[in-house]
């Protein structure tokens, strides 16, 4: 068995097989997984944000889902992985707190997943599941050896995506 | 006034704030004195600056579950406040409130209105004494509820925070009556507000 490396939130981490990579807690923000089969490079990027290019203070590169996957992809392949064969799977993204006004804040899981898709199309890396939305949090695993995403949420059986 | 930053938030600026935050808090430890019609004591807040990750570790770590209560805030300012309680904390209290010991891990729905009713009370009086101080107009929205994963339930205020900066403003008050409750206060003004709640206590 390997390690777990410990993703925090607006933060990314890379691993290859054994290690895994974990992040604790996802709610509105998104967890991105993504893997090379070939090598076992596997990564995990924890977003916040959808977008880097509408705040002014944007220098912290993992918490917006379009530069945090970017540079994901980049320090996997910097460790082996190629970018045309890399697979990804998503989770998170939910909405906590259930509110009558639909603001543009309230809607921010659903819009941070609609940016992981679109940055992920972008970049033709394939999302082969993903388990986002609804009103609960959710706590992550990902082995790149298998694949596997692990998600465990409050009251609810594991599943694996 | 725009560009106030958190993190480059002058110490008066920030002692203002840890005041406020002092204020209602005490506030708010009234209200659920009355409430719970018992004496009800209250630790000096603690009124910190932190890092998303360093937040959800004073609470017990990401996957410490906790009830938390959210409402925005509209009126002469916007923004929104959350107030926070671990999970056994929420059950002892309503326990005091309605009598009934509940089983089990899920919360009835009896609980959770009680929760949510508790919550409404705390930030209300938390809001009204903000309000009295700076004589700004305050109205807070229908509160929600959530109980699930810290982690998950911070993601909402660090979010909101996350367009400002890499930070959170957090309020840690403990109250005391025959069981210790651990509660969590976060205010989430948003960048003009701090301008307009300072330049109201007369600080340019």
């Amino acid at each position: 068995m390997g390690e777990t490396i410990k993703v925090g939130m607006a933060d990314l981490k890379v691993c290859v097989s054994p290690d895994a990579v974990t992040t604790l807690g996802l709610g509105s923000c998104v967890g991105i997984a993504i893997r090379d089969p070939v090598t076992k490079i596997g990564g995990l990027a924890h977003v916040m944000l959808p977008d880097s290019t509408q705040i002014k203070n944007n220098s912290n590169i993992p918490k917006f889902a379009d530069t945090g996957i970017k540079e994901l992809v980049r320090q996997m392949v910097a460790k082996g992985a190629k970018q045309s064969r890399m697979v990804a799977k998503i989770a998170g993204g939910a909405q906590m707190f259930a509110f009558q006004n639909k603001s543009e804040m309230v809607r921010i899981g659903e819009r941070n997943v609609e940016a992981t898709k679109k940055k992920l199309a972008e970049m033709k890396i394939p999302i082969l599941a993903e388990d986002t939305g609804n009103s609960y949090g959710r706590t992550v695993v990902f082995y790149p050896e298998t694949g596997d995403f692990i998600i465990r949420a409050v009251g609810k059986p594991q599943k694996t995506i | 006034m725009a560009n106030l930053n958190l993190e480059t938030m002058s110490q008066e600026y920030y002692d203002v704030l840890k005041e406020l935050g002092n204020i209602g808090a005490g506030n708010a430890t009234s209200a659920l004195a009355q409430m719970l019609q018992c004496k009800v004591d209250m630790l000096v807040p603690q009124v910190k600056l932190l890092e998303f990750q360093d937040v959800a570790t004073i609470m017990g770590g990401e996957e410490q579950i906790m009830a938390g209560i959210y409402l925005g805030v509209s009126g002469d300012i916007t923004g929104s406040i959350m107030f926070l309680l671990e999970k056994d904390s929420a059950r002892n209290l309503v326990k005091m409130l309605t009598g009934v010991s509940a089983e089990g891990e899920e919360f009835s729905d009896l609980e959770l209105s009680a929760l949510q009713e508790v919550g409404n009370i705390i930030t209300s009086s938390y809001l009204n004494s903000l309000s009295s101080m700076t004589k700004l107009r305050l109205s807070p929205s229908i509160p929600a509820l959530a109980i699930d994963m810290a982690g998950a339930i911070l993601s909402v205020p660090a979010i909101e925070f996350g367009v400002l900066g890499d930070k959170i403003l957090l309020i840690q008050t403990q109250f005391f009556n025959e069981v210790h409750l651990d509660g969590y206060f976060i205010l989430i003004p948003d960048l003009e507000s701090y301008g307009k709640i300072l330049a109201s206590l007369g600080i340019q």
